[in-house]
């Protein structure tokens, strides 16, 4: 196979990648999107292997290696539970980092088989520093946060007194390996392993001191570097192909960080240097304030009797595996006549758009559900808001000047004209708050775990 | 004068800018309710490091470079093909469901 014709090929794969992330703008569309991207990759894959085959006939290791990863790659996205996609992408990420590093040091290690020329040149070493270093960074930083997400590292901050400077002295440090790696008239293997252990030990410093409220935008930024090391890796390999994938792929997780941070109104630095979202200040208690509890007949006499329901959902509805009891509550209640919608807030999971794939699964059309810009107006004519396990997301703190969260957008499930709140406890969220929403006249706590509440709600509806 | 031609390292840097671009326009396009879904499709299309790994796994002599490019192979492997299935499995949720008399309002 000729240069050209592989580039071509190369070309027709990119422009594929382009339409797949194209299909995703509605989801009737979505489908076919994610047709175009298998169709890409198979492309991109079959002419790699042809052209590996015409080189050096060494087909059989490549297939055997990805046969085991299809297989487990199979069965992994089979078995999944969609609340542990956060985990699953994280790992995955991880995995595209370390990738990085491996081609990398193969291609110091045998640059004549990866079409570089001999010894490698400054630029090319410079690239695969680059890819490198990301690519490490994003392995180790993607490994804790699959702890932290798993539940099998603790998500509380991990913050020590200089973090920051020793994080600074050690991307120094790196950098500086780096450069020596780079001047080096041979290649510098001491340099290069030493610059990329620091990158490992530096994505895992990253990622420590920050919690699990932030997890949403940790989870896009991996996203994106695991994007940019691709390309980095392309660069080096002289392969726009990757250039282009791994700039699609590194731009969408940049968006993604910048949606989530957004939507906690918090600045991405201030994500980065972390420390949020640690400690579970207990309420400021000096006062006691009262809140109006109900019982689930109670609630469901107020549903029931409603024209106009919003249902708003947060993790806790997820984590106590309640969608699809509230779908069941939805359709009774649409059986009675009542208008039932769902809002969501960008952060309501654990990763973006996480919410509306639990509501998904449970087979809530998506027609119903609703992004916060877009419903946050309807709150006023709303009879009942049911806030189902979220708390932060609809306090109306974040509309007070100098609260901790002021600016953070909220839902405005305060709004109507009357509002049941399920939740487990008093216990304050992620945000260290109070909520003056509990503690409205119109207010009613329902406590209690999500799923059994809502059981309960779906057999008062009768 | 010789041909207009960049250096090759030009001719990528254009590549590179350029899909940027492309990708911040088509990524603004996409709904917020499919986030998580894109999430794992960029997973996949990330995956396409896989073409690195196999130019690694699939030099003539296979010393231990070529065995680290056969890891690297079955480990992004995962990607590609759980990336690309898990995305379909949860776009299957996101297909309209029947209208059933009853169901809606």
């Amino acid at each position: 196979m000729s240069a050209n014709q592989l580039a071509l090929w190369y070309l027709v794969a990119a422009v594929s990648f382009i339409l797949a992330l194209k299909g995703l703008s509605s989801p009737p569309t979505a489908r076919r999107g994610n047709l175009y991207g298998m169709v890409g990759m198979a492309i991109a894959l079959l002419v790699t292997l042809a052209l590996v085959y015409s080189h050096t006939k060494q087909v059989l290791p490549i297939l055997g290696g990805m046969a085991v990863g299809a297989v487990i790659g199979a069965i992994v996205a089979r078995r999944v539970q969609m609340t542990q996609m956060p985990e699953l992408v994280a790992a995955m990420h991880s995995l595209v980092g370390l990738a990085a590093v491996l081609i990398a040091i193969a291609a110091i290690h045998n640059p004549e088989a990866m079409g570089l020329h001999v010894p490698i040149t400054g630029l090319h070493k410079a690239e695969i520093f680059i890819g490198t270093f990301i690519g490490a960074i994003t392995f180790s930083g993607s490994v804790i946060a699959f702890g932290k997400l798993s539940g099998k590292i603790r998500s509380a901050p991990v913050v020590f007194p200089g973090q920051h400077w020793l994080n600074l002295a050690i991307g120094i440090a790196m950098l500086g390996f780096g450069i020596a790696f780079f001047v080096a008239p041979e290649t510098e293997w001491v340099a290069f392993i030493v610059m990329t252990a620091l990158a490992f030990v530096l994505g895992f410093l990253l990622i420590i001191p920050i919690g699990g409220a932030d997890m949403p935008v940790v989870i896009s930024m991996l996203n994106s570097y695991s994007g940019w090391a691709a390309a980095g890796i392309g660069f080096s390999l002289d392969n726009p192909m990757l250039i282009v994938a791994g700039s699609l792929v590194g731009s969408s997780g940049a968006i993604l960080s910048y949606i989530m941070c957004r939507a906690m109104n918090r600045s991405f630095i201030s994500v980065i240097l972390g420390g949020f979202g640690g400690e579970t200040a207990a309420v400021e208690g000096a006062e006691k304030k009262t809140v109006k509890s109900g019982s689930p007949d109670d609630a469901a006499f107020l549903l029931s009797n409603a024209d106009n329901v919003i249902i708003v959902p947060g993790y806790g509805l997820a984590v106590a595996r309640a969608q699809h009891a509230v779908k069941e509550l939805a359709t009774k209640l649409a059986a009675k006549g009542v208008t039932v919608r769902y809002a969501i807030h960008p952060v309501a999971g654990r990763m973006p758009g996480h919410m509306n794939v639990l509501l998904a699964e449970a087979e809530v059309p998506y027609d119903q559900v609703f992004e916060m810009e877009d419903i946050n107006s309807e709150f006023p004519q709303c009879d009942v808001a049911l806030i189902l396990g979220a708390n932060d997301v609809v306090n109306p703190l974040a509309e007070q000047k100098g609260s901790p969260i002021y600016g953070m957008p909220i839902i405005e499930a305060y709004k109507a004209r009357s509002v049941l709140v399920n939740k487990r406890s008093m216990a304050s969220g992620y945000a260290g708050l109070d909520n003056p929403l509990f503690y409205m006249e119109k207010t009613m706590m329902v406590f209690g775990d999500a799923k059994k509440v809502v059981e309960e709600l779906v057999k008062a509806v009768d | 004068m010789t041909a207009m031609t960049p250096e090759a390292s030009v001719f990528y840097l254009t590549v590179f800018v350029l899909a940027v671009f492309v990708g911040y326009h088509v990524i603004w396009n996409v709904t917020p309710a499919l986030h998580t879904p894109l999430m794992s499709l960029t997973n996949a299309i990330s995956s396409i490091i896989l073409v690195g790994a196999m130019l690694a796994a699939g030099s003539e002599s296979l010393d231990w470079g070529g065995w680290l490019g056969v890891v690297a192979v079955a480990l992004v492997s995962i990607n590609t093909f759980g990336g690309f299935l898990v995305t379909q499995r949860m776009l299957e949720m996101f297909r309209k469901k029947e209208p059933r008399s009853g169901e809606k309002k």
